[in-house]
């Protein structure tokens, strides 16, 4: 765990100076002397240029040195200072950033300035809903809030979304008050309520926080499409808005960044299979050796879609509670697709490749359990126990057969 | 979760009844439905649904939920066997 920053112990009335939010120390500035207009004469002369006609003037928001959010409508005068209002509609740069993000590339920068937003018209009575600066934690917050007018309290979570920050204590009790007070929140706001993301009660103590910043911290629903009916059932969630789901959909988002891990292993994966097919009676063959990795290649490819992306998306209707099973029954059918398409291997290599799939297949599948919102560690490991030492025996018996295949 | 089980009897969830306050915050926050508050005392009425999050032990005022949160994915469990609990990462700053 990252060391945290010493927290002010002078409670929540006293505003610290620290400039742990650039939106706290941002007063309200005059707008910009009027440039002189250009007159009639300059305006219309068509001086002949290169390149398209100039685009339009900077917002009266720019600053040097910062850059002006594309996802900001406008900026809101507080107490507290200026606060950015932002949009509920995603546009095409939010949605090429999540398909970015999702196929892992960018994923670990991925974030907002933590502080203080806006959202509608909020006024001193309007709820505050607290999240992470994961940019898709974001995003997914203000994409449910049109027509409702909020403060967004976004903690600094290292662009990790709430849940997984929460487990890792970057979305903690000392960041909510950290950030409450560093954005001046008392002086926004006439109450004395945040709305929190049920999942970040793993990280956040509710009492916790009323102790150390005077806010009273109320547990949300679990997703942020249920925001709209929490607030308007008066702050009260019901049994759906508590649980966890984990549709078809939630699953598909899940499965490029899994497949995208997996490029690692193919780096030795592949060497090994090349050396391992050239190894033979006389010299080693270049081309055994070729053909070879070719065809644990393709196997490799086999064993990720199986367990990354066909048990992923069969999990509740594929036999077994375990993953390693769910994995091994669909890598056993992508298995002997493969060698159905590739009948010229012989028994020999033909029954290696199938167990390596297999044992791919498994692996990649339990691994899926750190990406599920059901399993615990404690089963988990419980199964590995017994599936690790499996896998590394059909992997084993796996490269005998293929090396044996040669003699 | 009612349509996604995983392994029965694994759970290191247990709670102390005697000094439950029966203040329902472990029913409030539990993503499972696997606490619930019956009269003034709290109750684990589905043991098996606990995926060991932490939530109802961060947050019980008094202790009486107790339960060894974790990452669950396979990867991490194998770097805890290597290199040990307090060494172990899934180098992804992101995974967790």
């Amino acid at each position: 765990m990252e060391p945290k920053p010493q927290q002010n112990e002078c409670g929540c009335d006293c505003q610290p100076q620290s400039d742990r939010s650039n939106s706290a120390r941002l007063t309200p500035f005059p707008m910009a002397p009027p440039v002189p207009k250009p007159s009639k004469k300059e305006e219309d002369a068509d001086i002949p240029c290169c390149g398209p006609p100039a685009g339009p003037k900077s917002s009266p928001d720019e600053r040097p040195g910062y850059i002006l959010c594309h996802f900001v409508e406008r900026f809101l005068s507080t107490p507290a200072g200026a606060v950015p209002v932002v949009k509920t509609a995603l546009d095409r740069k939010d949605t090429i950033g999540t398909v970015l993000t999702r196929i892992g590339i960018g994923r670990n920068d991925y974030k907002v300035a933590p502080g203080l937003y806006g959202v509608g018209a909020p006024d001193a009575d309007s709820p505050v809903l607290v999240t992470a600066n994961y940019k898709l934690s974001f995003d997914a917050l203000r994409k449910e809030l049109s027509g409702i007018n909020a403060w967004i309290l976004v903690l600094d979570t290292r662009g990790i979304n709430v849940w997984c920050a929460a487990g890792k204590r970057n979305f903690s009790t000392e960041e909510v008050s950290d950030r409450v007070r560093g954005a001046g929140l008392d002086r926004v706001v006439n109450h004395r309520k945040l709305i929190l993301p049920q999942l970040s009660a793993i990280g956040v103590s509710a009492r916790a926080i009323k102790k150390s910043c005077g806010f009273e911290a109320l547990f949300g629903p679990v997703r942020a499409e249920d925001l709209k009916r929490f607030l308007q059932n008066g702050m009260k969630a019901d049994d759906f808005m508590r649980r966890v789901t984990f549709t078809l959909k939630e699953r598909v988002e899940l499965i490029p960044v899994e497949i995208a891990m997996l490029w690692k292993p193919a780096g030795w994966i592949l060497p090994a299979a090349f050396f391992l097919s050239g190894i033979g009676p006389g010299i080693f063959s270049l081309s055994r050796a070729w053909n070879g990795m070719l065809a644990i290649g393709a196997g490799l490819l086999m064993g990720v879609l199986s367990g990354g992306v066909a048990a992923p998306i069969l999990l509740p209707w594929l036999p077994g509670r375990a993953f390693a099973v769910k994995g091994a029954v669909t890598g056993g059918i992508f298995g002997l697709i493969l060698l159905g398409l590739v009948p010229a291997l012989g028994w020999a290599k033909g029954a290696g490749l199938f167990l390596f799939i297999l044992a791919i297949s498994a692996y990649q599948s339990m691994n899926f359990t750190g990406s599920t919102p059901f399993t615990s560690p404690s089963g988990v490991e419980k199964e590995m126990r017994r599936a690790i030492p499996l896998l590394a025996g059909a992997v084993l018996i796996s490269a005998l057969l293929w090396v044996g295949s040669a003699f | 979760m009612k349509d996604f089980r995983y392994l029965t009897d694994v759970s290191t969830l247990a709670l102390d009844k005697e000094i439950c306050v029966g203040c329902g915050l472990c029913e409030t926050v539990c993503p499972h439905g696997v606490m619930r508050l019956n009269g003034k005392k709290a109750e684990i009425i589905d043991p098996d649904g606990c995926m060991e999050c932490g939530a109802c032990d961060t947050n019980c005022p008094v202790q009486a939920v107790r339960v060894t949160p974790g990452v669950g994915c396979a990867a991490y469990i194998i770097q805890t066997w290597i290199r040990g609990k307090e060494n172990a990462s899934c180098g992804d700053v992101n995974c967790c």
